[in-house]
């Protein structure tokens, strides 16, 4: 036991048993993604997989499908969002720290809670499950996660930048397009991460929100892991990393201080 | 007043935020071409008046003018003013060039115009070949001259200048402090200088302002303020200072630590208490004669690069603060002489404390909000408006809070040669001041605590 | 005038984030099978949501979603913290491999943590169950206490543990006695977010539950809508877990800024 204890007494050591565990936990796991995909039923190489997505139009057609709507999403959640953290964080327009906390209660809401709340809106309006829906229920369950990094950003902004900027001569508008607007890009960034990532993988709310009339990517996904198309499933969820690994790329390191402080 | 003579003309400020009075009826007359300090403790608002006269912050009343024009309603971005922000607030998102340039685009200035004029910015600030740098990718000094082009790129009236050396190394500062004069004397730009570097004041500016607890103390040139500081605060604050408490006999004679001495100053009145200020540096020592005006013991004598500073004890029990190019030995008897324009007197501000109260029952009078236990009074009724005054000496400080009537904390501490002068801030927001023997600290936490019978009541 | 306009707005987009929340709470109150029917004001939902009336699986679901919460925390909060202590301390290349390492389970979406673990644990031969949904909690909780450790480790004065050390304590001492301490509001807010997380989670938990007949209450909800209806005794759930979560967020909320008032005033 006592190399035990001399192995602790460095404190960098202590990331030892978190690093055995992400292995096993995190690293090993997409590893065995990868090697799934790459696999046929009996262990063998094969690009078997991959040939079959690309050749069948359904799962193709729902994979743009996905990228469609998440893309809608995310641009009516940036349309939607951004003035309202704009106001959120502007001392003038909004005192009330409790409204700030009412944009991001929801996050705290079991996801199927707040879906199936939508579909029971949906309902009470006598209003059809689809496509309209499947998009309200998408915004209505993902805004706040746009609201909350870019009001996040705009909090932390410098107050002085907008001091300086009204010095050198900007009237409001200038102060806001000139300043404020390209500072706030990284919250925006991030919202979209937060937004776009989640919006493509989902699959039970478009199930619930379309009484499964519409297939998300997600959704397929799902269905096959379920049904024993471990391989299949396997070489799909590659290249839904494959395009989050891409959504990554376009935005920078700086972005995770927006999302500091969450709770 | 209202004559073109002055650039700026700031007439009867005042701004509170919440209960708290941050700046108590401020006037400054600025000329054209004027480099100016506002010098004061932190906290004493000096921000507060320069964040004004930017026009990031309104004041509750007065007046502000600029070259005769009212600009008190005038929005930040119309007023001929740029300011140099204290940690320099440039624009994370562009680089060097487009941060001087900003001002310039707003106004759609030619860009070759603008170019010209940002390379002459550049240069004037010694940055040449740094436009297209990131801005985070500078030092701090490097930063500061960006700052500083970017505001005098727009040929503003007044540059306002809040602490700009605060966060450089003292080299770096001194450099930057030449050349900010020199780059006053080749702009011609009326410079307002906000600062708590009492050195930094004394270095750069044509006029000095120092400001204490939201109230202008004393205006004046370097020198003025150095020689005749007006009050004892400002002896204080500027420099090193001896601050006695004395009497003026009579015109020319003042008595202080036991003794008279000649003076140049008069009109006082006969036996009116006074402070006197001496500055180290102005009193003469020698190894022990009969020929000295006062003697004393070396209580400490530590080398300060260029002269020795020592405390020296006299058989009164005052201590006396010396500035020499000679060292002399602790323990060491010696004379000391003191020429008589040295000898600085100041009207004391205060000889008492001085409160309006309320009789609450013939033994309890409520001042400063708390109720305090009085001797006995006769012919007073309860309720009544009373004044009631309490000697410097009179109070006691505690250490716990909770012994104490009421409680405050320490905000001015003047050493008094033999005795600490203190200035106690109440719960309430009232000033008391204290003479003690005891040390305490600066923001120290104290209770209140005052004798009955040395509570004074007058009809008010 | 801009500042009513900006005020519509925001109630505006409240009113639409609310609405469904808001009707599920009128419809828990009267005692219609079929959601949109009004059949009279009711309190049967909520007494047989707590008497038992409900289907015995349902309180299963609840129980499950607790302890399995509450264990995976408690876990990650442990294993987190140690691992900030770790990490804060490594230099360079290691630092940034375990912060990278650290990032990842955050950076995916739950569908791949999700179908990754379920590979992991079926290549094993591991039978799914309650530890399976455990140890995936743990994995992509631990990462945010590890977030809201690292930010107090920086703001601790770095000679404090040095100090201890110096003053006689073992590392172990130094540890329980002055960086325990120090760390704790990070480890609580970390103990906290891990809870809601896993309680909030399902994609993950759908991939790694097993087929042994084990239910939290994402997955029984998301059963129960996939059959078609809604329990009806969801709706005074889901209400009740509203209320909560919002009395919560407000009173820490009140909290904090009284604190910050505390220290400006000062």
């Amino acid at each position: 036991m006592k190399w035990l204890s001399n192995i602790f007494m460095k404190r960098s050591n202590w990331s030892i048993p978190y690093f055995i565990f992400l292995l096993i936990f995190v690293v090993l796991p997409l590893v065995l993604i990868f090697l799934y995909a790459f696999q046929d039923a009996d262990g063998n190489f094969t690009l078997k997989n991959f040939s079959k997505f690309i050749s069948n139009p359904e799962a193709a057609n729902t994979f743009v499908y996905s990228i469609g709507v998440a893309i809608v999403t995310t641009v009516l959640c940036i349309l939607l969002g951004y003035p309202a953290a704009y106001i959120l964080s502007n001392s003038e327009l909004c005192r009330s720290k409790v409204t700030v906390v009412l944009f991001i209660l929801p996050m705290w809401i079991n996801i199927l809670v707040r879906t199936l709340a939508t579909v029971a809106l949906f309902d009470f309006m006598r209003l059809p499950l689809g496509e309209g829906a499947l998009i309200f229920g998408m915004v209505y369950n993902f805004l706040p996660f746009m609201i909350y990094p870019i009001y996040n950003t705009m909090q932390k902004m410098d107050h002085s930048y907008i001091e300086a900027a009204q010095d050198l001569g900007a009237s409001p508008m200038k102060v806001f397009t000139k300043v404020v607007a390209p500072l706030s890009m990284p919250g925006v960034m991030s919202g979209v991460m937060m937004v776009f990532m989640p919006t493509i993988s989902t699959f039970a709310i478009a199930e619930l929100l379309t009484m499964n009339n519409i297939k998300l990517f997600g959704t397929t996904i799902q269905e096959n892991i379920n049904n024993g198309m471990w391989n299949y499933g396997a070489a799909l969820s590659l290249i839904m990393l494959v395009i989050i690994f891409a959504t990554n790329l376009f935005s920078d390191d700086e972005d995770q201080a927006a999302n500091e402080g969450i709770i | 007043m209202s004559d073109s003579n002055f650039i700026i003309e700031l007439s009867n400020i005042s701004k509170s935020f919440g209960d708290k009075t941050v700046l108590d009826d401020v006037s400054l007359y600025v000329k054209k071409g004027e480099f100016v300090t506002i010098l004061g403790p932190s906290g004493c608002g000096k921000t507060t008046l320069l964040r004004i006269l930017a026009g990031f912050g309104s004041a509750d009343e007065g007046e502000i003018k600029i070259g005769g024009v009212d600009i008190t309603e005038v929005p930040p971005h119309e007023r001929p003013i740029n300011t140099v922000f204290q940690r320099y607030a440039l624009f994370p998102h562009l680089n060097v060039y487009d941060n001087i340039a900003f001002g310039l685009k707003l106004k759609k200035v030619k860009d070759d115009e603008i170019e010209a004029r940002v390379r002459r910015a550049l240069k004037m600030v010694g940055m040449t070949d740094y436009e297209w740098r990131d801005v985070n990718s500078l030092s701090g000094g490097q930063q500061q001259r960006v700052a500083i082009a970017r505001a005098i790129i727009n040929r503003p009236q007044v540059l306002l200048l809040d602490e700009p050396l605060a966060a450089l190394d003292l080299k770096m500062r001194k450099d930057m402090q030449m050349e900010l004069k020199e780059m006053h004397k080749t702009l011609g730009i009326t410079f307002v200088y906000v600062t708590h570097d009492q050195e930094e004041a004394l270095t750069l500016s044509d006029t000095i302002v120092v400001m204490s607890e939201g109230k202008v103390q004393q205006i004046g040139t370097p020198i003025d303020i150095y020689n005749e500081p007006v009050n004892s605060f400002v002896a204080d604050f500027i420099g090193e200072s001896n601050i006695l408490n004395g009497t003026m006999i009579q015109d020319k004679l003042v008595r202080f630590m036991g003794r008279d001495f000649e003076c140049v100053d008069a009109g006082f009145g006969e036996n009116a208490p006074v402070d006197v200020v001496i500055r180290p540096e102005d009193v003469y020592i020698m190894s022990y004669t009969d020929s000295g005006m006062f003697e004393g013991v070396v209580q400490s004598c530590i080398f300060k690069g260029v002269h020795y500073e020592m405390l020296v004890n006299t058989p009164d029990g005052y201590e006396v603060m010396i500035q020499d190019y000679n060292a002399f030995e602790v323990g060491q008897k010696v004379s000391m002489i003191i020429k008589p324009s040295d000898i600085h007197v100041m009207k004391k501000e205060r000889t008492t404390n001085t409160f309006e109260g309320k009789m609450v029952d013939a033994t309890h009078v409520e001042i400063m909000g708390a109720e305090f236990v009085c001797a006995e009074q006769q012919g007073f009724e309860g309720g009544e408006q009373v004044m009631v005054e309490v000697d410097f000496d009179k109070i006691d400080l505690m250490d716990n809070k909770e012994d104490g009537t009421m409680m405050g904390d320490v905000r001015f501490i003047l050493y008094k040669g033999d005795h600490y002068h203190l200035t106690i801030r109440t719960e309430g927001g009232d000033n008391l001041y204290v003479d003690t023997h005891d040390v305490w600290d600066d923001r120290d936490i104290v209770g209140i605590k005052i004798q009955p019978e040395d509570i004074r009541i007058k009809r008010a | 005038m801009k500042k009513f306009f900006a005020q519509a707005y925001l109630w505006l987009l409240l009113a639409m984030l609310y609405a469904p929340i808001l009707i599920i709470a009128i419809f828990s109150f009267t005692e219609a099978k079929v959601l949109g029917n009004w059949t009279g004001f009711s309190t049967k939902l909520y007494t047989s949501l707590f008497s038992g009336g409900v289907h015995h699986s349902l309180l299963h679901a609840i129980e499950n979603t607790f302890i399995i919460a509450i264990v995976s925390a408690v876990i990650a909060t442990m294993l987190g913290s140690v691992a900030a202590i770790g990490i804060f301390n490594l230099r360079n290349r290691k630092k940034m491999i375990m912060n990278t390492l650290n990032n990842i389970p955050m950076l995916n979406p739950d569908i791949i943590t999700g179908i990754s673990l379920f590979l992991l644990f079926v290549s094993l031969g591991i039978t799914q169950g309650y530890a399976t949904v455990i140890l995936a909690h743990v994995t992509f909780c631990t990462p945010y206490v590890v977030l809201c450790v690292i930010p107090r480790l920086q703001q601790m004065n770095p000679n404090i543990y040095e100090a201890a050390l110096d003053l006689g304590a073992t590392p172990w001492q130094a540890l329980r006695k002055v960086l325990i301490p120090e760390i704790k509001p990070g480890m609580i807010s970390g103990f906290i977010l891990s809870f809601t997380l896993s309680i909030d989670d399902f994609a993950v938990t759908i991939f790694t539950i097993g087929t042994g007949g084990l239910e939290t209450l994402s997955t029984y909800i998301y059963a129960d809508a996939r059959k078609g209806g809604l329990t009806p005794e969801l709706r005074p759930l889901s209400t009740i877990i509203f209320v909560t979560v919002l009395v919560l967020l407000i009173i820490i909320n009140i909290r904090s800024q009284r604190t910050q008032k505390l220290k400006e005033a000062k």
